[in-house]
């Protein structure tokens, strides 16, 4: 027998712990005797990886009560630990992409410079690595030296070591070919203080580069979609820009660069958000400016899906100071990962904890966080 | 971007929106009809720059919002079933039944897949032959020739492992139910482009006579619902009542000929329950007796679940065109897309569900404070 028909003999909603929620809206009686089911998924589902609310919802609800203190509670990407006068930034990530290979990059690579960029998003010189795999049973041996490789290339080109490791295999079936985990350490310099809590009204927001390349990469490669105009990842270590960023001449530019995100999943659009959450402030955006390739555009379209939401693997967004803004946008554009960097909307302080967009057409909408995994529409 | 930036262009927008100010001289309530036309209105914030007294309401063309709880119900019996490949659209997913939702029944070993089309069944059928493989073929007109050639290609190439759980509904006696609701406000429609763009839109002549009401079939885009809207209001303004065609670049009166007649061999009109609305007489498909094997709720032991609608919840009146979801008072709190509680907020193209999406639960007033927001510092103002 269904949950409806049972209820449909009065169960009473004043039972349950949202009730308090219908008795501060005064217009809502009726509700008060309305059968609702009520989804609060006992088991994890999918959406709890995807970065926005119900994630957001498991840290809350799971992790932060068991484990909170003043560093983790902060939820940056990265805690900002102080050693022996040192300042550290310390970062962990693990990584279950499907397919292992895909264009523009693959599990190894990413596994480097996610963490590489966790860090980076700090202000932090990353220094050292540790990579723990879980192999499942089956995976061929040459794929994993692939991956290795990946990863020995990409480490390289950062300027990080491996330093430490561990390796586990599971039965066939029990994994996904290969899951990696890698945690990282750097250094941060004197006078650097990124956090997503410092954004200030009048701040510029810039991006990095086009968005939603790495995350449509995957989809059309995971679902065997042709589109016209191959997509690749964009997938890329950013401490490089971020170092260029931090040495705009002329200024103490670790004082004006306010806060650094790369926007991985939930997109740009979950990441503004945070940073418009912590900060108690609000954004506005514009549409137009906003840099998407027709080619990740034409394929969100097709698949109804927004390019604000989907992920990136070598993108930052910087809010930093009106001053030094252009400033800071031309150091970027110096540099090959920041060469289509543009300023994409403003912080204001009205509206505190909303993203606002301008739209093209000359409306304009709310950009929320994305609330589970994005599902392609039906038509 | 070529095709999509032209129909985005705000300053023919302006245009568009000034011409329609110039021959308003009264109120009026538009629905659109498509759920996906809803979608775009609220994602571009085309709702913010109609004139004043010119109302678009939702209607009830979202077919996932409009498939009825029992089919879900019905949908998640064959999936937890552990020798079958339960295959559907994306936002079905997320679509509560009684108990959960299929990512629930997935996350308790179900094995539940995204397809793009409903062809790609036929594929996995052939990958699984031990397999029962069922799609979940729901929609509107619009999907239904793609659904009906899973259904068609099955039997011809001797698939039998495939089969389809069908929920499809129709537009035109929804539009019909609607008009002839004593509570009725709607007094011209934007109709519904793709659906148009299979069945063509003769049969929606009789209504518009019927009823005098205009009905401008039109497209998805911003640009494409700015001038469906003048096209409906000139018509208001001047006292007609026809169908008229603003997509004409996709569409003509006749529509997809070749298409029409696959869905006319596999499925027949019959009555169908409408999420939130209920029994409509003739509004939906149900595939051929011919194509009984094809037919999952005969396969499976399903015709037994009767699952009744919460009576209380609004988003009957809301696909409707009566209310909008800022009338319900559980939207955005009690109701989310996480935790839906009615059909409007189940999928992506329900108007609950994209006003939410779009932040319309955080703050309601949003038109009133976007004016006094600064404008940007960089090359371009906000205004």
């Amino acid at each position: 027998m269904s949950r409806w028909k049972e209820s449909a003999d009065g169960y009473d909603m004043a039972d349950t712990e949202t009730s308090t929620k219908i008795e501060e809206k005064p217009a809502a009686p009726v509700f008060g005797s309305c059968p609702l089911p009520i989804f609060s998924h006992p088991q994890i589902v999918l959406g709890h990886g995807s970065g926005g609310k119900l994630t957001a919802d498991l840290i809350e609800q799971v992790f932060l009560p068991a484990f909170h203190n003043p560093v983790l509670d902060k939820l940056d990407d990265q805690a900002v630990l102080s050693i022996g006068g040192a300042r550290l930034a310390f970062t962990t990530d693990s990584f279950v992409v499907t397919p292992i290979f895909f264009p523009g990059g693959d599990i190894g690579r990413l596994a480097v410079h996610g963490t590489v960029n966790d860090l980076a998003m700090s202000g932090a010189r990353p220094l050292y690595l540790s990579a723990a795999f879980i192999l499942e049973e089956g995976l061929a041996v040459d794929a994993l030296r692939r991956v290795v490789e990946s990863m020995r290339a990409a480490a390289a080109q950062a300027g990080v070591q491996f330093v430490t490791g561990d390796t586990k295999v599971v039965n066939r079936g029990k994994g996904d070919q290969i899951f990696i985990t890698t945690t990282g350490i750097g250094v941060l310099e004197e006078g650097v203080n990124i956090s997503a809590d410092r954004a200030r009204p009048g701040d510029q927001i810039i991006l990095s580069g086009y968005l939603g390349d790495h995350g449509m990469a995957i989809m059309s490669q995971r679902e065997g979609l042709e589109f016209e105009g191959a997509i690749t990842s964009d997938c890329a270590s950013l401490h490089g820009l971020v170092a260029a960023m931090l040495s705009t001449p002329k200024t103490d530019a670790a004082e004006f660069i306010h806060c650094l995100r790369d926007p991985t999943r939930g997109g740009a659009a979950t990441t503004l958000n945070e940073i418009a959450k912590r900060a108690g402030v609000g954004m506005i955006l514009r549409e137009e400016s906003i840099p998407v390739r027709d080619s990740v555009k034409g394929a969100c379209e097709v698949l109804g899906l927004d390019p604000l939401y989907v992920a990136n693997e070598g993108k930052l967004l910087a809010v930093v100071a009106p001053d030094l803004a252009h400033a800071v946008l031309q150091q970027m554009r110096q540099h090959e990962l920041g060469r289509d960097a543009v300023i994409i909307g403003e912080v204001v302080a009205e509206h505190p904890g909303m993203v606002l967009m301008k739209t093209q057409i000359g409306g304009t909408r709310v950009l929320d966080v994305m609330f589970g995994e994005q599902l392609p529409r039906i038509c | 971007m070529k095709y999509l930036d032209e129909y985005r262009d705000g300053d023919v927008a302006k245009k568009i929106v000034g011409e329609m100010r110039r021959i308003q001289t009264r109120p009026w309530v538009l629905m659109e009809v498509c759920g996906g036309q809803t979608h775009s209105i609220v994602k571009n914030g085309i709702d913010h720059l109609m004139p004043e007294g010119v109302e678009l309401v939702h209607g009830p063309g979202c077919p996932v919002c409009v498939t009825p709880l029992e089919m879900i119900d019905k949908a998640h019996a064959i999936a937890r079933q552990p020798n079958v490949i339960f295959c559907s659209f994306g936002d079905m997913l997320r679509v509560p039944g009684s108990d959960g939702d299929l990512f629930t029944i997935k996350s308790l070993g179900g094995d539940v897949r995204i397809v793009y089309s409903p062809l790609d069944c036929l594929k996995i059928a052939r990958a699984n032959p031990d397999k029962q493989v069922v799609f979940f073929a729901i929609g509107f007109e619009t999907t239904a020739p793609a659904n009906a050639m899973l259904a068609w290609r099955a039997r011809e190439e001797q698939v039998t492992n495939v089969s389809l759980l069908v929920s499809h509904v129709l537009v035109p006696p929804a539009l019909e139910a609607i008009l002839q609701s004593p509570s009725n406000r709607v007094q011209g429609f934007l109709g519904p482009g793709h659906v148009c763009a299979v069945m063509g839109y003769r049969e929606y002549d009789p209504i518009s006579a019927r009823y005098h009401v205009p009905i401008v079939i039109t497209g998805f885009e911003p640009l494409d619902i700015l001038h469906g809207t003048l096209m409906t209001l000139q018509q208001l303004e001047q006292g007609r009542a026809v169908v008229e065609n603003q997509y004409t670049r996709v569409l003509g009166r006749d529509g997809n000929l070749p298409a029409q007649r696959l869905v006319n061999r596999v499925f027949e009109v019959g009555d169908r329950k409408w999420r939130g609305i209920g029994n409509i007489p003739m509004s939906g498909y149900h595939l051929r007796d011919e194509f009984a094997q094809q037919d999952a709720e005969k396969l499976f032991d399903v015709a037994e679940i009767a699952t009744l609608e919460p009576e209380i919840c609004i988003s009957g009146e809301i696909l409707r065109g009566i209310k909008k979801p800022h009338d319900c008072p559980a939207f955005g709190t009690l109701c989310t897309p996480q935790r839906p509680l009615g059909a409007t907020m189940v999928s992506a193209e329900g108007a609950c569900a994209a006003y939410y999406a779009y932040g319309r639960h955080l703050k309601p007033e949003l038109h009133q404070i976007v004016p006094q927001s600064p404008p940007l510092a960089t090359n371009g103002v906000i205004t």
